[in-house]
């Protein structure tokens, strides 16, 4: 059994190999796996906030994930065809820069999370996680549905969006940009999982009458969680527009939730790096049973029933000694 | 130096008439045997020549994966050409990209409207149709049977729009009705409701997949008699034996069908059931027609010289199982689309040509075309 | 719009919220009883079509098909429950949703595996193909009729199962406290076997019954699956009435939403807005009724505290 510390910074160590052998070897294409797992334990580590440690199951962060894509998406085309988005009482145009995309995308994911979670967080266990769908469903037809940005086709932008003083349509550029953003979300979690906020959070979990007694309201501290949560998951939304150049309704569907659900429990929950871990193992699979057979899904299947009933903790739980903590 | 560079060239000269294509289609989940299909068709027409190799992945439908796939294509694989899509938004997400990088891509299905107009573009090719094209032919077709007031449905995405769009360009009676229902939906019991009490005389329907053997099982189910018609997409071969009796006598528009006389034809119908041991789709007739269609103008032309194999592609100058064959400037063909009915041939149902619903139709965003 | 075009659609969706209970009532059988949340209820939906399907074409019958589609599901159901289901009792409910996940997954595939890539044929039998002639001028499919009255009987059935029977005793009793039975010396594993494998033929004649006016491919499922969660959360886990109840709700509220909205739109917008909105709408009016309902009720309209 070993620390997770030392468990954390070797997995690191091998993500960041993954784009180095790519550059060596010339390709390319390793480098957009590896971003691709990356932006994807981002959105686990969103999830992770309040599946993991707060522990109420959210059905329903496909919303999140696809507001952020959609904002960035939407952004970013009316700069592309110089069309400004509203005329009046303003001109409001687009935009490409990731500096204002970024933090715009996590203000209306985490707002769209204030609004939908006063409303969930006042159910408990397998209601909120039917809510938490209904409205990620809600969102998913009204995306559909709405023609002004493609609706079921999507929506292409053709370049990557601009951060300063790097070429973003250069693969490890935007790995590297992914990657650090990540470093800083997993740093921020475990700051809060550490903090008074979290320690108030892990308690909610266990015994919410507790907490109250205390003089703290659950249901605040959980919101609270619930829009930090919403708001990192979509970060990584805008980032996945980014990384395909295209959005589309289905980024939002409950397939996506159940994914990012997925990579989290797999990798283990309440773990920091858990979320990566489980993208990583995800993505892996998938693209290595892919190329050897056709029926690559049977036995994904197969392999994540495996892993469920003999690897209780996800795979950092089976591999790690006692949590870390610090 | 001299000798390296030597070296380096031959093999590039050797080369100019081999190609390598990546295949990006739908393989795996529900849909998947239309992707199928057009793989077979394109495979089979390469069967023994040796100067293409193809890579084929799955998209599973996913965007994001095809999008992620044509990148593995472009970068890893360094593929010359790209086909394969079968779904317009699909399409949509990787095409633009892959041309705009200087790709090569030829379309065996999806022809969405945007890359028919203002989103042309010299390297992308639709060997198919464009999307709008066999519902034009199905409105054309109501006008000539005299239908003054049909009922017409499609789902709410912007195929479905597209189908409606392309039907009333054509068709010049009333509408008794006009709908769009959820995508994906299975049950259609209140709109069939709708239909019966609207007086309509006929009815239009666009539902691919799943959602047309359910739509026409319960329709057929209702009692309502009134004639029905669609695209080829609810009523092609793959489909077809799922919906079974209750499609009988229905008429659908295609550009091709297994009966056409031509020799191209013929040959690829028997060479298809030898094959594979099924009757082809539509879809199959499509891929079949894009891989002859690459390789004739890789024999002519040869790939290094862009310019002069994306001429050699305009030409067309291939043996197409739909007799002749030839683009319009924006890159989509100019053929007639048949209406066929369905039949009944011993124990499997098929269709049989029984009008010719437009002659040498092109389609309507030529204009919007800057090319 | 006329009286008969209406009750039409009132008994459109009546038949889809009577499909919608048969799916239902084993998902909260299994849920209220074992506390298992299990996401591959779908797939036995998708496996009694399946059979259904194989062994309507092999033998010409629908009603064999009928049968084998119970019993294809509910053996299924009892392998899954077996080898799988039975170590996730004790797990909580993420590991319960992985591993029916990841059961969907294997599930489909394998169909695709057996069946291949196209959809199969089933079709009604020839006895209820056709349509009745109700009083007020309605024109009803027989099938679907039929799909009412099965629902509806299997429905009382239930309810007598749960209420009179030592079965439904214990069922009732191992939805209140699973370990005062247990140490009452009631066999668990078998009940819950027994519960798994009812809910499992339940679905898998909803998926053959639909599947004949529908159509029989992988992943059909899934979509109802969603659906008769939305079902079971708004009538309340554990609760049969409430997922009676909440399947009508469901039925008639999306089947009514379709027809009622967008010629509601069309009234003051133009048809293309009005259809526009109108559909988005109606795509939404399940999921809004479910959030109003909990808001209202946050354990469903007849649950009791949530597990």
């Amino acid at each position: 059994m070993i620390k997770e510390h030392y468990l954390n910074i070797t997995f690191v160590v091998l993500l960041l190999c993954v784009p180095f052998f790519g550059l060596i070897l010339d390709e390319p294409y390793y480098i957009t796996l590896a971003t691709k797992v990356v932006i994807l334990a981002i959105a686990g580590a969103g999830l992770n906030l309040v599946l993991g440690y707060g522990g109420f199951v959210s059905f329903g962060h496909a919303a999140f994930f696809g507001i952020g894509g959609y904002v960035s998406g939407i952004l970013a085309s009316h700069a592309l065809n110089y069309y400004p988005i509203i005329e009046w009482p303003f001109i409001i145009e687009g935009t490409t820069q990731m500096l204002i995309i970024l933090p715009l995308a996590m203000l209306a994911s985490g707002g769209f999370a204030l609004l939908i979670g006063m409303l969930c967080l006042r159910t408990s266990g397998v209601y909120f996680i039917m809510i938490t769908l209904a409205f990620a469903q809600m969102v998913y037809y009204f995306a559909i549905s709405w023609p002004a940005y493609g609706g079921e086709d999507g929506l292409s932008v053709y370049l990557r969006n601009n951060f300063p003083g790097l070429n973003t349509m250069n693969g490890l550029s935007f790995f590297s940009i992914c990657f650090v953003l990540l470093i800083i979300v997993l740093f921020f979690s475990s700051r809060i999982v550490n903090s008074n906020f979290g320690l108030a959070l892990q308690s909610a979990k266990q015994n919410p009458e507790r907490v109250a007694a205390v003089g703290i309201e659950p249901i605040k501290v959980q919101l609270i969680a619930f829009v930090i949560s919403g708001a990192i998951t979509g970060l990584a939304g805008a980032l996945y527009t980014d990384l395909n150049r295209f959005v589309s309704p289905s980024v939002l569907s409950w397939h996506t939730s159940g994914e990012i659900m997925v990579f989290v429990i797999l990798g283990g929950t309440a773990r920091l790096f858990g979320p990566l871990v489980g993208a990583a193992l995800f993505i892996i699979l998938e693209q290595f049973l892919g190329g050897v057979t056709e029926n690559w899904q049977f036995w994904l299947g197969f392999i994540l029933i495996i892993v469920v009933l003999f690897a209780k903790g996800g795979i950092i739980g089976m591999i790690a000694k006692e949590r870390y903590s610090g | 130096m001299l000798a390296l560079s030597t070296v380096i060239a031959l093999p590039a000269f050797a080369d100019d008439h081999k190609a390598k294509v990546g295949m990006i289609t739908t393989l795996s989940g529900g849909g998947s045997g239309l992707g199928i299909d057009v793989r077979d068709g394109f495979l089979l027409a390469l069967k023994g020549n040796d100067n293409i190799e193809v890579v084929i992945e799955d998209d599973q439908r996913k965007p994001d994966i095809a999008v992620q796939l044509a990148d593995k294509m472009i970068q890893s694989e360094k593929v010359d050409i790209l086909t394969g899509i079968i779904w317009s938004n699909l399409a949509m997400a990787v095409v633009p990209a892959a041309v705009n990088q200087g790709k090569i891509y030829l379309s065996p299905n999806a022809g969405p409207s945007a890359l028919a107009g203002a989103g042309c573009h010299e390297n992308y090719f639709n060997v198919a149709w464009q999307n709008d094209n066999l519902h034009e032919a199905a409105g054309g077709y109501a006008n000539s049977e005299g239908y003054k007031n049909s009922f017409i449905m499609a789902p709410n995405y912007p195929a479905g729009k597209d189908a409606l769009t392309g039907y009333k360009r054509f068709y010049e009676g009333e509408l008794a009705g006009e709908i769009y229902t959820k995508l994906g939906q299975k049950d259609y019991a209140a709109e069939i409701a709708q239909i019966r009490a609207s007086g309509a005389d006929s009815v239009f329907f666009f539902l691919p997949g799943g959602m047309g053997i359910g739509f026409m099982k319960q329709f057929a189910q209702s009692g309502i008699d009134l004639p029905v018609v669609g695209p080829a997409f609810s009523f092609d071969q793959g489909i077809l034996q799922a919906v079974g009796a209750a499609a009988m006598g229905v008429k659908n528009t295609s550009q091709w069908s297994k009966d056409l006389t031509n020799d191209a034809n013929v040959k690829f119908v028997a060479d298809f059931q030898a094959e594979y041991g099924r009757l082809p789709s539509l879809y199959a007739s499509q891929g079949y027609d894009t891989a002859n269609l690459l390789a004739s103008a890789l024999d002519s032309a040869g790939i290094n010289d862009q310019d002069a194999f994306r001429k050699a592609l305009k030409k067309a100058d291939f043996a197409s199982t739909r007799g002749d064959f030839s683009f319009d400037t924006n890159n989509h063909p100019i053929q007639d689309i048949y209406v066929r009915e369905v039949i009944k041939e011993g124990d499997v149902f098929t269709n049989k040509i029984v009008a010719t619903g437009l002659k040498s139709r092109s389609n309507a965003y030529v204009d919007k075309c800057k090319m | 719009m006329s009286i008969s075009l209406f009750l039409e659609q009132v008994l459109n969706g009546l038949q889809f919220g009577v499909m919608l209970f048969l799916m239902s009532a084993g998902l909260t059988l299994v849920f209220g009883v074992m506390g298992l949340i299990n996401l591959a209820h779908g797939s036995l939906y998708m496996i009694g079509a399946f059979s259904a399907a194989a062994i309507a074409s092999w033998t010409g019958s629908f009603w064999l098909g009928l049968v084998a589609s119970l019993t294809a599901a509910a053996i299924a159901g009892v392998i899954v429950e077996i080898v799988i289901i039975r170590r996730l009792y004790r797990r909580d409910h993420l590991d319960q949703v992985l591993a029916t996940f990841a059961l969907i997954l294997l599930f489909s595939e394998a169909m695709r595996w057996i069946f291949g890539a196209f959809p199969l044929y089933l079709d009604v039998p020839d006895i209820l193909s056709g349509t009745l002639n109700l009083p007020l001028g309605i024109e009803y499919s027989k099938y679907r009729m039929m799909i009412i009255v099965v629902g509806i009987l299997i429905a009382i059935g239930l309810f007598a199962l749960i209420s009179k029977t030592r079965l439904g005793v214990r069922i009732r009793a191992g939805e209140s406290d699973r370990e005062m039975i247990a140490a009452l010396g009631v066999d668990i594993s078998r009940l819950y076997t027994l519960v798994f494998a009812l809910g499992a033929a339940l679905a898998g004649l909803a998926g053959a019954m639909v599947g004949a006016i529908q159509s029989v491919e992988v992943g059909m499922g899934e979509p109802v699956l969603i659906l008769a969660f939305v079902v079971i959360v708004i009538g309340g886990i554990g609760s049969i009435k409430g997922a009676l109840i909440g399947a009508i709700l469901v039925g008639l509220t999306d089947t009514l939403g379709r027809f009622l909205l967008p010629s509601f739109f069309k009234i003051f917008l133009n048809p293309s807005s009005a259809t526009d909105i109108g559909s988005a709408l109606a795509s939404m009016m399940i999921y809004i009724l479910m959030a109003a309902v909990l808001i209202w009720k946050p354990s469903g309209l007849f649950g009791n505290n949530a597990k």
